[in-house]
């Protein structure tokens, strides 16, 4: 599989990086060298073998529907580098 | 039996190259009804202070790690059961990511190729008494995300993440719908399903109940159009509208000789249109995975089986019941089952009683009062046992249905009791064929000449004479015995 420019761009923008056009040659070659290792599994025949989640067979923990958390608005909007009237405060999102 | 999905002729619409099939489609992303968040133990309730009700989890702190709440599982599997849906007994979570200022985590987790519930069915009650099957393409759990609010401050967006991490049940119709009006009823159908089990509140205005709608046109018989996705509608009546709106878009763009864009819209309802939502150009490409941090969901068929044992008579059994027990017409029946608490209501005020008789109280005359109050009929002035005591009053001749109006305008004003009004008053219907007699013979040679009008051929002045009856009675004489009496006198 090889990823153009384009491809390049593209996934940049959807992950918020920036990319400065002459970087996209050189990601473009480290991505395929991924996509080439990663392509290596499909010469292992996995026909009839049922999808792993995990290595470890245990089931999902669940949790009983109860209120245990919340109630501390402080600590959550601690770190926000901004915030007011007890909301978090953003650059304006306009749709 | 069930119409298949196609239209009908009344719902093409015409446009200048003639006429025109709607196809819609719709997801509605219901709220569970659950004390905790699906992954967190932070509360759900509406209308808390902002970012009261948040975890580390909700907000997307690093190194939290989500655990599954039993009982909004447990709730998507009602639903699913309550859908006459398969239960799928492996379902798996997979990250859909975007970046969103109310998406802490930058991925919503949610289930994608391995959803918790499949295919099923909802049963659309049309006019006419007509139904029609829609076919449901699955159910699948999801985290809801923050809410922003763009209009608080000249440059900024608060954020406020309570509702994020909320449990949500996103329910995907096939493309079956032809019509606005369709539309509408599955909205109104799927909500009385969802409150009958108690698994969403069904509360649009909150939020509880959202819409996206899937719209596209095509020529009848032709292969389906190019699809918009209308977001968030959130009433029953936008739905309606911003239908409307989007296939007269369509049909005026295709005829124009343009091409539909597949894309996400946004409806206006101040505008009462639809307008492309730029800003979603690329959030298609969500980039869905399983997430590491959960394993599958592993249901046991025996647990799947209790809950469906448990579940309540829900809309289409109960109606049916009601039409062949109490042989109420396919309308009636409709209205009475909407709601639990009505059918609950109805139930009470006809047991023992007349069905028939009881229906058309319920439904005429204190749908109308409860209307006219602007209340709910848990607020009802008048409890299901004091109707029913109404009815009963009615159907033993003890009050004639016109002064059981009365009556119940008395109880609704007073809050007191049938028969005491009626004793109070004194609206004890006359039965008693003497007194009657005895009130047409007085009326009678008070107007003789009316009577010999009568016997001259003016059949007209009948009711004459039942006003007169009536009056002098306080309009407490038996209607159908005065009628029987009045004929035979007025014979000769």
């Amino acid at each position: 599989m090889s990823l153009d420019r384009k491809t390049v761009a593209h996934i940049a923008t959807l992950a918020r990086i920036r990319l400065e056009p002459k970087e996209a040659d050189a990601l473009a070659g480290e991505l395929e060298g991924i996509l080439r290792w990663v392509e290596q599994l499909n010469e292992v025949d996995v026909s009839g073998v049922a999808p792993m989640s995990g290595v470890e067979q245990f089931k999902l923990p669940q949790r009983k529907d109860a209120v245990t958390d919340g109630g501390d608005r402080d600590r959550i909007l601690a770190n926000a580098p901004e915030a007011a009237a007890g909301f978090f405060a953003v650059p304006k999102v306009v749709e | 039996m069930a119409e298949a999905a196609q239209a009908n002729d009344t719902d093409l619409i015409q446009g200048r190259t003639g006429a025109w099939e709607i196809v819609l489609g719709l997801e509605v992303h219901a709220q569970v009804v659950s004390k905790a968040k699906l992954f967190s133990g932070a509360a759900t309730a509406f209308g808390a202070e902002p970012n009261t009700q948040v975890s580390f989890v909700d907000a997307g702190f690093p190194g939290m790690l989500p655990v599954i709440n039993e009982y909004c599982v447990e709730q998507a599997v009602r639903t699913g059961l309550g859908l006459d849906a398969e239960i799928n007994l492996h379902s798996v979570f997979d990250r859909k990511n975007y970046f969103y200022a109310d998406l802490p985590a930058g991925y919503q987790i949610s289930q994608y190729l391995q959803p918790i519930v499949g295919k099923g069915t909802i049963t659309l009650d049309l006019p006419g008494g007509r139904t029609r099957a829609v076919g449901i393409t699955r159910l699948h759990l999801e985290q809801d995300a923050g809410k922003s609010l763009h209009d608080q401050h000249p440059t900024k967006t608060y954020v406020d993440l309570n509702r994020a991490g909320v449990a949500l049940m996103e329910i995907v119709s096939e493309p079956d719908l032809r019509s606005a009006e369709e539309a509408g009823a599955y909205l109104k159908k799927l909500r009385s399903i969802l409150r009958y089990l108690g698994t969403c509140d069904g509360n649009m205005e909150e939020g509880s109940l959202r819409c996206d709608v899937n719209v596209s046109v095509r020529k009848p018989g032709a292969p389906l159009g190019t699809r918009c996705e209308i977001k968030n509608v959130n009433s029953i009546r936008f739905v309606g509208q911003a239908i409307e709106y989007e296939a007269r878009r369509q049909i005026e763009l295709l005829e124009d000789g343009g091409e539909i864009r597949q894309e996400t819209r946004l409806f206006d309802s101040g505008r009462g249109e639809t307008r492309s939502m730029r800003s979603k150009e690329h959030a298609h490409d969500y980039r869905y995975f399983p997430d590491p941090d959960l394993l599958p969901l592993e249901l046991d068929a025996a647990w799947v089986a209790r809950i469906k044992a448990s579940l309540p008579e829900l809309p289409d059994a109960k109606k049916a019941r009601f039409m062949k027990d109490f042989d109420l017409s396919t309308y009636d029946a409709g209205v009475l089952v909407g709601e639990q608490e009505t059918a609950d209501f109805y139930e009470t005020v006809a047991s023992g009683r007349d069905p028939k008789l009881a229906a058309n109280w319920v439904i005429s005359e204190l749908f109308g009062a409860l209307n006219r109050a602007g209340k709910t009929i848990a607020e009802s002035p008048v409890s299901a046992p004091a109707l029913g005591e109404l009815v009963g009053l009615i159907s033993d001749n003890t009050i004639s249905g016109r002064i059981a109006k009365d009556v119940f305008q008395a109880m609704v004003e007073t809050g007191k009791g049938a028969a005491a009004i009626v004793e109070e008053k004194g609206l004890r219907q006359v039965t008693d064929t003497g007194a009657i007699e005895a009130e047409i013979d007085r009326i009678m040679a008070t107007h003789a000449d009316k009577v010999a009008e009568y016997r001259g051929g003016k059949d007209k002045l009948f009711g004459f004479f039942v006003g007169q009856v009536m009056k002098a009675t306080g309009g407490k004489a038996n209607p159908a015995m005065l009628n029987e009496l009045l004929k035979k006198k007025l014979a000769g």
